[in-house]
């Protein structure tokens, strides 16, 4: 809950920060490149809602990402699906670079970074003071870590901390004994079984006793597929239009009292009724969209040569005030190196030939013009002004 | 008096509108009911602080009646069975009745002048009307609760009713277009909060349009509109002229 704490500061809670805006505290997501783009990280209480691209490959890193930091961090975990065991999930989650492999591998790359820090820029000395998006690890810091994809959790780890899950075919066989609720019944159970979590270990505070408090981290895979039983996806016109959204506003209510934070991945570009992703915009707290480069007509572009796919920032909260940390940069990228998943600012490379030009002018004024809806808490434009 | 205000927002966030309105009425010394959709008590609570006003202090003394949409719907659907006499003002999401009667017997016990009370003008304010429809409700439902208000709050109470709808030019929600067209053409006074057409910009969150309807009350006047830039700070919100933010002057 937001409380600002004016007395005695209580221990923190692992893996946290409170943030300088608003005071809330703040959760890693697992990749501090988003955390960056989020305004500091995920705040306890919130909802984030990735937008996954075409064949989902990315959002599913950004989810196992949002996991893999709770087990390091020591949080507890309640991970939902229709489609993967969530036992085979925590089985997926990419390795922690710890402290001494990553001192050794990057102790060299670190050493020459700093070195580059401290050199003043001689030419371009007016890009002096932009802000850096952090991209690779250069210091070990308590609160965001870096992961390998290219190698598994060791499982030693993903024991060590207490988790929940949630796997929609094996929770449909029993015995039903919800009350009704005017929602799309797997919905529903998985409402349950948050709450009951919630409250059965205290997250939401009504146990005075227990004084080691740890934080909660929910995710819910692929919500609104078809595999949830809603065809929000399948069809313009769904039988239940509300039961996602009604199913969003529950869980805004869940995590709003207790200390936990959620990541849901929400195939998106199925679902063809856009007025139900408009309301679910709004209904969540942040929304980040992956656009994939695989299969468009963009994999080959020059342009996005480094990068394997665009990231959209839909939305940010203003939370506790009547501001909201949006980080400047609108135009970003995501790229998946053979260890590791970063967002980085989108840099064009220069314009060096003159037939790359022309033809991609066009591209770049369409492009430019996605690139240019920025979230929704601050000014859309709708024009793209051609300079 | 007896006014209707319509807070609109386009490709921004128009909140801030609502945390000055109920800076503003609170400190007036109006009888205030907020029903609060979508967010939590202590995100009003805290930024409230920050304009000057404690929402607990004002709850404590009755000037203040709140309903946390978020934490009703929970009790609503975790909690016990509840007792016939107090309906939850969230009804209709059990799905038994379809309209929002439940919400105005709430807004009307609320407002209600009861003895002892020396509170100028009962206020409605109502954070969020596009999540009604997100909850299932009938746009004609939504526009027949706003209009039992309006006449049960505005004619009858003389106070004044202030919503917050979130709108978009090439919104496919058809439902949330029908209902703010037709808030708009029964407000006496519309502010529209739109970001800019050019763009995202630092200095200059967005533009603000206020539109005076003169043209509901009386036949020959013609609305007056006015359009300004704004830039919100930590505390308050700083309006200047279209083009002369203090970045460029």
């Amino acid at each position: 809950s937001f409380q600002r704490r004016a007395g005695p500061r209580p221990p923190a809670l692992p893996g946290t920060r409170p943030s300088v805006r608003h005071g809330q505290v703040l959760l890693s997501s697992g990749l501090p490149s988003l955390d960056c783009v989020l305004g500091g990280g995920v705040a306890v209480g919130t909802l984030l809602l990735i937008e996954e691209d075409k064949y989902g490959l990315y959002s599913n890193l950004l989810f196992k990402y949002f996991l893999a930091e709770g087990i390091v961090c020591g949080h507890d975990l309640f991970v939902a699906s229709a489609k993967e065991h969530p036992d085979n999930i925590l089985k997926e989650l990419p390795a922690p670079l710890l402290d001494d492999t990553c001192g050794k591998e990057l102790g060299d790359e670190a050493a020459a970074k700093s070195e580059d820090f401290q050199d003043s820029m001689k030419i371009a000395w007016r890009y002096q003071n932009l802000p850096k998006m952090e991209t690779s690890p250069t210091m070990y810091t308590k609160f965001g870590h870096y992961y390998d994809v290219s190698k598994k959790m060791p499982p030693e780890l993903c024991q060590s901390v207490k988790w929940h899950s949630f796997y929609l075919h094996e929770e449909l066989s029993f015995e039903p004994k919800m009350k009704a609720w005017n929602m799309n019944s797997g919905y529903a159970r998985l409402l349950q079984s948050i709450q009951r979590i919630i409250s059965q270990e205290g997250f939401d505070g009504s146990d005075p006793q227990k004084k080691q408090r740890n934080v909660l981290r929910i995710g819910i895979q692929s919500l609104g597929s078809v595999l949830w039983g809603d065809d929000v996806c399948c069809s313009d016109t769904p039988e239940d239009p509300h039961s996602l959204t009604k199913f969003l506003y529950v869980l805004r209510g869940l995590l709003r009292k207790s200390l936990s934070a959620c990541i849901i991945t929400v195939p998106a570009h199925l679902i063809q009724n856009k007025a139900i992703m408009e309301r679910v915009t709004n209904l969540s707290d942040m929304v980040v969209g992956l656009e994939s480069f695989i299969g468009s007509e963009r994999e080959t572009n020059p342009l996005y040569k480094d990068y394997h796919g665009l990231v959209h920032v839909h939305q940010i909260p203003r939370l506790n005030s009547l501001m909201c940390d949006v980080s400047d940069t609108k135009d970003l990228a995501f790229r998946l190196k053979r260890k590791q998943f970063t967002i980085e600012r989108l840099h064009l490379p220069p314009d060096l030939s003159d037939t790359v030009s022309r033809a991609s002018k066009q591209d770049l004024a369409g492009s430019a013009k996605l690139l240019s809806s920025g979230c929704g808490a601050m000014a859309i434009g709708k024009k793209h002004l051609d300079f | 008096q007896g006014r209707f205000t319509l807070l609109r927002d386009t490709r921004t966030d128009g909140s801030f509108l609502v945390h000055h309105f109920l800076s503003f009425y609170l400190r007036a010394g109006c009888k205030v009911c907020f029903v609060a959709l979508l967010q939590s008590f202590n995100h009003y609570s805290i930024v409230a602080q920050k304009l000057g006003v404690s929402l607990a202090a004002a709850k404590e003394r009755g000037q203040l009646i709140f309903l946390e949409g978020l934490k009703s719907c929970l009790d609503l659907l975790f909690g016990e069975e509840e007792q016939p006499g107090q309906p939850s003002p969230l009804q209709f999401l059990r799905g038994s009745c379809s309209d929002l009667r439940a919400l105005f017997d709430f807004v009307r016990a609320a407002l209600a002048p009861a003895d002892g009370d020396s509170w100028k003008g009962p206020v409605l304010l109502l954070d969020d009307l596009s999540v009604l429809l997100s909850l299932g409700a009938a746009p004609v439902a939504v526009l027949d609760f706003i209009h039992y208000c309006r006449v049960s709050v505005c004619c009858q109470l003389k106070g004044n009713i202030v919503v917050l709808v979130h709108s978009n030019e090439d919104s496919e929600d058809e439902e949330n277009e029908l209902v703010v067209n037709s808030l708009c053409h029964h407000s006496d006074l519309i502010l529209w909060a739109e970001g800019l057409a050019t763009g995202f910009c630092k200095d200059v969150y967005g533009q603000i349009k206020i539109i005076r309807r003169l043209s509901l009350r009386q036949a020959a006047e013609q609305d007056v509109v006015q359009t300004y830039q704004y830039k919100i700070q930590d505390r308050n919100v700083t309006f200047f002229a279209r083009g002369l933010s203090a970045a460029v002057l």
